[in-house]
């Protein structure tokens, strides 16, 4: 198991490796005059060279690369190209954000879509009905549709939470937990929608397996036959859908960071690439490359511990 | 499962898909909606009103009008007309996203979870990398290299939800590697080709449709996402952009949002039932009026027959029992059509005939758990002078494992693949004797020795996929016998076994029937067995008893035509069996 764990562990390191001279290449292809864009039409040649110099832009490919590589692994992610931020500090100061908004959203995925879907898939008929019916409202409306809609409802016609803004933790728990509310709310609602489909088509699946039926021959009760043996064998691919909806989420953050005005890397993402701050970009993409390696070793770990014939891959 | 269980579930799949899924109102409303949108939006150029870009910027906000079905936008544009064109580019956009995921990760994803090996680390980790990559920084950049064009960022996205298919069919496909029917296919010496269109196809396809649904579902929120924040192609109509301006005007006129809001919502909508309709035509689960729990309770529920005088002293006694699958429109398939049957104390009935005969439909009524669907139309079984016919949970739960219990046909497909065997073991003896854990274990220990299993320690601790057939099928059979049942139903359970293994398994059923006094109910098909073990024969054919007297007799001066056909076939096909010798079980 803990070999496993390691092996798993040093592909995702590998894969971190791979990315970031994937991304470092193809973020050099459009290879912006930076300081021509800083300095201004009317500035002299010599001053726009002498700039992109100071940035390092005049090197090769290879040997900035080199740079970036030596400095990220003692965790300096290099400076913002524009406002001279170190990127590292910008990034640490908005991750606590995207990551309790995305653990948020995950906690209550992964019981809300546990929950229904065992439910539908065991009891079916009307109760399937309406467990398919949340899917497909879910499903049928664009998350940043849903999210509009909570913020019209939720926060300016009840009132119930803030429309906009963000309190941390350490300012106000509670403040915090209304700020945070309805954006993982919002964020969950397709989730949901996915993963507990997921869990209703696997409980349904393994419900018609042989050992099923022979662990109620052995005269144990219904509900514990579900509970012990089926719904460890639905884990497996509900565990996949969650995983993978979770890195969409990522994606969704942007969407809903943005009209609550969360101060995460969702929201920085869409500032800093229109306006082609490749050091910055370079860092959110590492960060969330980073959180989805994570993501997907706790899973791979989990559907690991659930399956011990997956131990073998 | 048996020959004949998978062959009455497979019945009304002959009866044709297309009925069934026309049976399907769900099905029909979501096709019909979406084929409605599909051809208005289709014929957008011949029915639209208007041109979808001729802005009248007077007449703009004026509400709907005669040509104006839906009134006019921001700009003075045509809704009904922007709305039709729009829907080109966003249903397009989806179908081409979905085309290159499919594409792109389905092949891959069959070949990585089948094969393994290298193509497997390295497709992985190409989907894993694609994965990894935040969507929106990829689409935000390709934007700004590329320019604003739909289609681009459309085969962009679907690239990036590829790994959505490859990761479901890899893992489906990679579940499935180590079962024993691909094993079996290839041994029998199916080409990789075959096996995977014939075995690992119609495994992942039903999660398949679900995903293009779902993935069909994504491409078009994150299209809508995408012009709605303003980063998409600029002048096209499409449904998101025409979000974008109505959400800027929401507060001058909402109803400009419900539009496009509808048409992405009733597509997005049609697409999901679509896909869960499908899967329950596809698999045929969707009959309502055979699913559900309170489905199986009414099926069973009706008044239960009496119990006469003699039915008390027999162990097993069914009589007249007829088993129907009911099918959609009424009618129903029946499978055991009045079949009487005894077991007696320290007895084995063999029950014989060929798939299809009904005899695990017959077992699997004994154990009252006919497969969904499945119900007792007519007749009584009872155990020990009770009713299993009409019983409910409770009844038939006392009554599992400790009256009753039940050896299966296929020894791996019946261990859950996530336990151990000493949690097979000890799960009943805890749930139902209520023994501690430390004496359930040391009695599981002592089951393994009894069906003369001589590494009880090691094996205790295995999981299935750790031991051999023959060793799982003593296992079963040990779990079978640990709650001290009187009445063993044994399906076919030397069938999946390999001959020398089968003879010590109907040895071990002899020892037990002979220590315990138990009855054995024993389905099969091999009358070698028959002449093995059995004290007294039933054979069965399409449902009904054709011949039923000692083994002794039927085998040597069969009465009917069938039985003696049957008996020509042995001794036409089957080398005469050697006489048995205890051996070392070898492990795997």
């Amino acid at each position: 198991m803990l070999a496993f764990a390691l092996r798993r562990a040093g592909s995702g390191l590998t894969l971190v490796l791979v990315i970031s001279v994937l991304a470092h290449t193809l973020l050099a292809l459009p290879d912006p005059d930076v300081g021509r864009q800083l300095l201004g039409p009317a500035a002299p040649q010599e001053l726009v060279d002498e700039h992109n110099a100071a940035l390092g832009l005049d090197r090769p490919l290879a040997v900035r690369y080199a740079d970036w590589l030596a400095a990220a692994v003692r965790f300096d992610l290099g400076h913002s190209w524009f406002t001279n931020e170190s990127v590292t500090q910008s990034l640490a100061n908005r991750l606590p954000v995207t990551l309790s908004l995305m653990g948020g959203v995950t906690l209550v995925t992964a019981v809300v879509s546990f929950v229904l879907g065992v439910w539908a898939g065991v009891r079916r008929g009307a109760v399937d009905s309406a467990v398919q019916a949340v899917g497909v409202i879910g499903y049928a409306l664009p998350s940043f549709l849903i999210t509009l809609i909570m913020v019209i409802v939720f926060a300016v016609q009840l009132g119930w939470f803030p429309a906009v803004g963000y309190t941390p933790p350490g300012v106000s728990l509670t403040g915090w937990l209304s700020t945070i509310t309805l954006p993982v709310l919002a964020l969950s609602v397709p989730a949901v929608a996915g993963v507990s489909q997921q869990v209703r088509s696997s409980v349904i699946d393994v419900l018609g397996r042989d050992h099923v039926r022979t662990l109620r021959a052995r005269g144990l009760p219904f509900p514990r036959v579900v509970f012990r043996h089926v719904l460890r064998g639905a884990a497996t691919p509900a565990l996949t859908v969650l995983a993978m909806q979770f890195v969409g989420m990522l994606g969704g953050a942007v969407i809903v960071e943005q009209i609550f005005g969360l101060p995460g890397i969702g929201a920085m993402t869409v500032q800093y690439t229109t306006r082609g701050d490749i050091p910055v970009i370079m860092g959110v993409v590492m960060v969330s490359v980073l959180v989805v390696v994570v993501v997907n070793l706790l899973v791979d770990v989990l559907v690991a511990w659930l399956n011990p014939k997956a131990r073998l891959s | 499962m048996s020959a004949i269980d998978t062959a009455s579930r497979n019945a009304p799949a002959r009866r044709g898909a297309v009925r069934r899924f026309a049976a399907s109102p769900r099905a029909v409303v979501s096709a019909l909606v979406l084929g409605t949108i599909v051809v208005l939006v289709a014929l957008a150029p011949v029915i639209a009103p208007h041109d979808p870009n001729t802005a009248d910027l007077g007449r703009a906000f004026d509400p709907p009008e005669a040509g104006h079905p839906l009134g006019l936008d921001p700009a003075g544009r045509d809704v009904w007309s922007r709305l039709l064109h729009g829907g080109r580019f966003t249903l397009a956009g989806a179908a081409v996203a979905v085309a290159v995921a499919l594409a792109a990760g389905v092949p891959a994803g069959l070949a990585a979870g089948y094969r393994g090996g290298w193509f497997d680390t390295l497709a992985d980790w190409w989907f894993n990398l694609t994965m990894a990559l935040p969507a929106m920084v990829v689409l935000l950049a390709s934007r700004a290299v590329l320019g604003p064009t739909v289609w681009t960022l459309m085969v962009i996205l679907g690239l990036l939800v590829a790994p959505s298919f490859f990761r479901l069919v890899r893992s489906t496909v990679a579940a499935m590697r180590g079962e024993l029917y691909v094993d079996a296919a290839r041994v029998f010496g199916l080409s990789d080709t075959r096996i995977m269109g014939r075995h690992v196809l119609v495994v992942v396809r039903a999660p398949i449709i679900i995903q293009t649904a779902l993935v069909a579902g994504m491409a078009i929120g994150l299209q809508a996402g995408l012009e709605f924040l303003g980063i998409g192609s600029g002048d096209l109509p499409t449904w998101g952009a025409m979000l974008n301006e109505a959400f800027t005007n929401v507060h001058r006129d909402p109803l400009l949002m419900l539009w496009p809001g509808l048409a992405l919502g009733l597509t997005s909508a049609a697409l999901v039932l679509l896909a869960s309709a499908l899967r329950d035509v596809l698999e045929d689960r969707g009959a309502p009026a055979a699913t559900g729990r309170r489905a199986r309770s009414r099926a069973t529920g009706g008044p239960a027959p009496s119990v006469s005088a003699e039915d008390r002293t027999a162990l097993l006694s069914v009589r007249g029992l007829t088993i129907a699958y009911p099918h959609d429109d009424g009618s129903a398939k029946q499978v055991v059509n009045g079949i009487d049957l005894e077991v007696r104390r320290g007895e084995i009935l063999g029950l014989v005939g060929e798939s299809g005969s009904g005899k695990t439909q017959t077992a699997f009524s004994v154990l009252g758990l006919l497969p969904e669907g499945g119900r007792v139309e007519k007749g009584s079984v009872t155990v020990d002078g009770q009713q299993i016919v009409g019983a409910g949970e409770r009844t038939l739960r006392r009554l599992r494992g400790s009256t009753v219990a039940y050896v299966p046909q296929e020894p791996m497909s019946n261990l859950d693949p996530a336990f151990t065997v000493g949690d097979h073991l000890t799960e009943p003896l805890r749930h139902k004797l209520g023994l501690s854990r430390a004496r359930a274990r040391e009695r599981a220990l002592e089951l393994l020795r009894q069906v003369e299993i001589s590494d009880a320690e090691r094996v205790l601790a295995s999981y299935p996929h750790q031991i051999s057939g023959g060793m799982a099928q003593r296992v079963l059979i040990a779990g079978a016998v640990s709650c001290d049942p009187d009445l063993l139903v044994a399906d076919e359970p030397t069938t999946a076994l390999d001959v020398t293994v089968q003879a010590e398994i109907l040895a071990l059923l002899r020892s037990l029937r002979t220590e315990r006094g138990m009855g054995v109910l024993l389905v099969t098909h091999d009358l070698g067995v028959v002449a093995d073990v059995c004290d007294r024969v039933a054979v069965l054919r399409e449902g009904r008893i054709v011949e039923h007297g000692s083994a002794e007799r039927v085998l040597t001066a069969p009465e009917a035509p069938y039985t003696r056909d049957l008996l020509d076939a042995v001794l036409d096909n089957t080398p005469a069996r050697g006489p048995w010798r205890p051996r070392e079980e070898e492990t795997r």
